[in-house]
């Protein structure tokens, strides 16, 4: 057994070598430039990381597999949603397959479980993950995210709320994670500080089958609801809601992922007229996403939503980085240097980033509508060109203590 | 059968000359997870106490070290021996409760305190900062080598492991080994021949556990962060399968199975859509085919293939 292994590991080195020196023989144009996607294909977030290998794999396709020029291959891992084991994926991206540029993870604790390795090895990530303090309190400098940070939408919702649609009192609830936790915890301040007063705070465990509890509590007075769910977790309360007789009694509004596109398909009329908050929308109107939205829709038999919007807009982000470096992935300094100063259209509207590596785009506001037989979310109202730190002067927002279930303090609790 | 180990032994100190990075960081974490699998040997092949808690001693062990040097600015020479300390002290403990019951009573007592520690992982976000794990953490450098070099980790941790395998095997090789196999066997029989039954599975227990945290500090030198879902019941039934994989009351079963499973999840997952299919096919076959384990398994085979005596 030993030596079998010996052997194997052997040959293995040895195909390393080799590769690695054809590498230095050919002319670089000639080596097709390595992306590596860290997605989750098993497990309880295999949905949306099935939707992000999807965006890619769309997008590979639609561009004949090649970026500025080169020929690209996506190298697929899957974490299975486990920080150690995104950990050894990253390592196996990098180490083993010698990529160039990386795209995911798909939740908060793997890309803060790769944080370290991503500065030590060097290594340009295009993030959809939306943990907060990678782009805040310990930015990483390797590290850009085009989707959103936790809380960049659900300011947005915020202020909706206590502006346009008057909302006084409001409840939030959102499963108990950090991403869960810091998008209450933006909406909560944009809110309270428009006016509005949050007067209970609910948050049920991640897998929770059963929301019946969490239902009772609520506040019959309050104007509105709005759910920070992820996953399929915003369609299971929207649905046990209306079991326990609440529908229409009760206004909901959605944040980023409480109605995916990739959960609207599983929905009735019970979603009509909800409106929820995003940087994207299937049926957004523009050039690139008319083409975009159906040709996922005709690939695959349902809308784009976070994820896989995610993967497509962040390989056009890739895309024009490289365009302008000349193709030359090797040189990742140029690479990163390059994807900071984005500034292109895609299928969510312009995209820049800020000087910690977060997008600054458009948010829209979205309602539930049936259009050719399918529920989408239909785009109602644009907020341009928002930032992670809403309105805040960055400086002064960094000094805060990051969003979490207790920070800022809920005074008006009932 | 010893020179076959120490061959073994100088293959895998050659290992980083010969393989590149990733095989070696790979190497690293199997090691790791066979010290795990071996700890959790003691107590399932040995004790005859099926426990399927054991991943709160590599959980804690790992929260203690990174909280102490997080939140306290400890420097490694503390949090190492404290994390050893405080968790072998939580397993006494744990073993004083989890051992008023033996069989099913154990493994369910084991199950139940070590989902009480990951629910206090999870939420109690003051000290564990909850969902976002602790994060920032370093390696030592003992005697000035820098541990951040995959190739000095991967031998730092074959240290480490030689010693734990050597300690297990003498542990139970000794006069206590036997009456430990003999609780196990006959515990009726031994209680009655004087033997404090209780008193010999709680050392056990706690010398289970002070390895389960050895493997817990070097998880979190390796990952440097640390998430809750390390205490999830997950990891302690892949500790658990690793055991009845690679033979369960072996030395080098325990070893074997980490190893596979390690590859299966690890390595065979970048060829494999549904690693975790082809994981349970790997597992049932082994059942059905050698239902003593891997080890013990195929020395039967080479025993029957030399025509020698079953």
């Amino acid at each position: 057994m030993a030596i079998d292994r010996r052997q194997f590991l052997q040959g293995a080195a040895a195909a390393g070598v080799g590769v690695a020196y054809s590498g230095l023989s050919l002319a670089q144009t000639n080596e097709p430039i390595r992306l590596g996607l860290l997605t989750v294909k098993t497990g309880p977030l295999a949905s949306g990381g099935i939707d992000m290998e999807r965006g890619l794999e769309l997008y590979m396709k639609e561009h004949g597999g090649m970026m500025a020029g080169r020929k690209v291959e996506v190298i697929v891992a899957d974490t299975g949603g486990v920080p150690a084991t995104a950990l050894t994926k990253t390592q196996e991206l990098v180490e083993r397959s010698k990529v160039h540029v990386l795209t995911g993870p798909l939740a908060a604790f793997e890309a803060l479980a790769i944080d370290d390795y991503i500065r030590a090895q060097k290594m340009p990530i295009l993030s959809v993950a939306a943990a907060e303090d990678m782009t805040q309190r310990k930015p990483n400098p390797w590290f850009v995210r085009a989707t959103s940070s936790s809380s960049q939408c659900s300011h947005v919702m915020a202020h909706y709320c206590a502006t346009v649609l008057k909302y006084k009192r409001m409840i939030l609830i959102a499963d108990d994670i950090a991403y869960g936790q810091e998008m209450n915890a933006g909406f909560q301040r944009v809110f309270e500080e428009n006016g509005g007063k949050v007067i209970q705070k609910l948050f049920p465990p991640l897998t929770t089958p059963e929301y019946g509890s969490f239902i009772a509590q609520l506040k019959k007075d309050a104007d509105a609801i709005f759910l920070g769910f992820a996953g399929s977790n915003g369609f299971r309360f929207i649905r046990q809601l209306n079991e326990f007789g609440s529908a229409g009694k009760m206004k909901i509004v959605g944040g980023m992922t409480a109605l995916d596109e990739s959960v609207l398909r599983n929905m009735g009329d019970e979603a009509l007229g909800i409106p929820t908050v995003c940087w994207y929308s299937a049926d957004l109107n523009n050039p690139i996403n008319v083409k975009f939205a159906p040709s996922f829709r005709k690939a695959y038999g349902y809308d784009p939503g976070y994820y896989g919007a995610g993967t497509y807009v962040n390989a056009e982000i890739l895309n024009a980085a490289l365009v302008s470096i000349g193709g030359k992935a090797e040189n990742k300094d140029a690479l990163m240097a390059a994807l900071k100063k984005t500034n292109v259209q895609t299928a969510r509207g312009p995209v820049t980033f800020d000087t910690y590596g977060n997008v600054v785009g458009n948010i829209y506001i979205r309602k539930v509508e049936r259009k050719d037989g399918r529920l989408v979310n239909s785009v109602v109202h644009t907020y341009p060109d928002v930032s992670q730190f809403w309105k805040y002067d960055p400086k002064a927002f960094l000094a805060n203590p990051v969003y979490s279930r207790d920070w800022p303090p809920a005074k008006n609790l009932e | 059968m010893r020179r076959n180990y120490i061959l073994l032994l100088a293959l895998l100190i050659c290992l980083p000359w010969f393989s590149g990075e990733y095989y070696v960081n790979l190497a690293s974490q199997i090691l790791i997870a066979a010290i795990f699998a071996a700890s959790l040997n003691l107590l399932v092949g040995y004790a005859g106490l099926t426990s399927l808690g054991h991943a709160s001693y590599l959980g804690l062990s790992a929260y203690i070290s990174a909280w102490l040097s997080l939140r306290m600015g400890l420097g490694h020479a503390v949090t190492a021996p404290a994390a050893l300390l405080l968790t072998t002290l939580i397993g006494c403990g744990f073993g004083w409760i989890a051992l008023r019951a033996s069989g099913l009573g154990f493994l369910m007592l084991t199950l139940a305190l070590s989902q009480i520690v990951w629910g206090l992982c999870y939420r109690w976000v003051g000290v564990t900062n909850g969902d976002n794990g602790l994060s920032g953490l370093t390696r030592p450098s003992p005697f000035g080598i820098d541990l951040g070099n995959s190739s000095a980790f991967y031998w730092f941790v074959l240290i480490i492991t030689v010693a734990a395998l050597y300690s297990i095997a003498r542990f139970v090789n000794s006069p206590f080994g036997a009456t430990l196999r003999g609780t196990r066997d006959q515990w009726r029989r031994m209680s009655s021949l004087g033997y404090n039954v209780w008193g010999i599975r709680w050392v056990t227990f706690v010398f289970s556990s002070f390895l389960g945290a050895l493997a817990g500090l070097l998880y979190v030198y390796f990952n440097k962060y640390i998430h809750p879902s390390v205490m999830s019941v997950t990891v302690s039934a892949e500790a658990l399968l690793a055991v009845i994989a690679g033979g369960s009351g072996t030395l080098a079963g325990p070893v074997v199975g980490a190893a596979l499973v390690m590859l299966l999840k690890n390595y065979a997952s970048a060829y494999v859509e549904r690693w975790n299919m082809l994981m349970g096919i790997v597992f049932v076959f082994i059942v059905i085919v050698m239902p003593a384990g891997i080890v013990p398994g195929t020395l039967a085979l080479l025993r029957r293939l030399r025509g020698g005596p079953r």
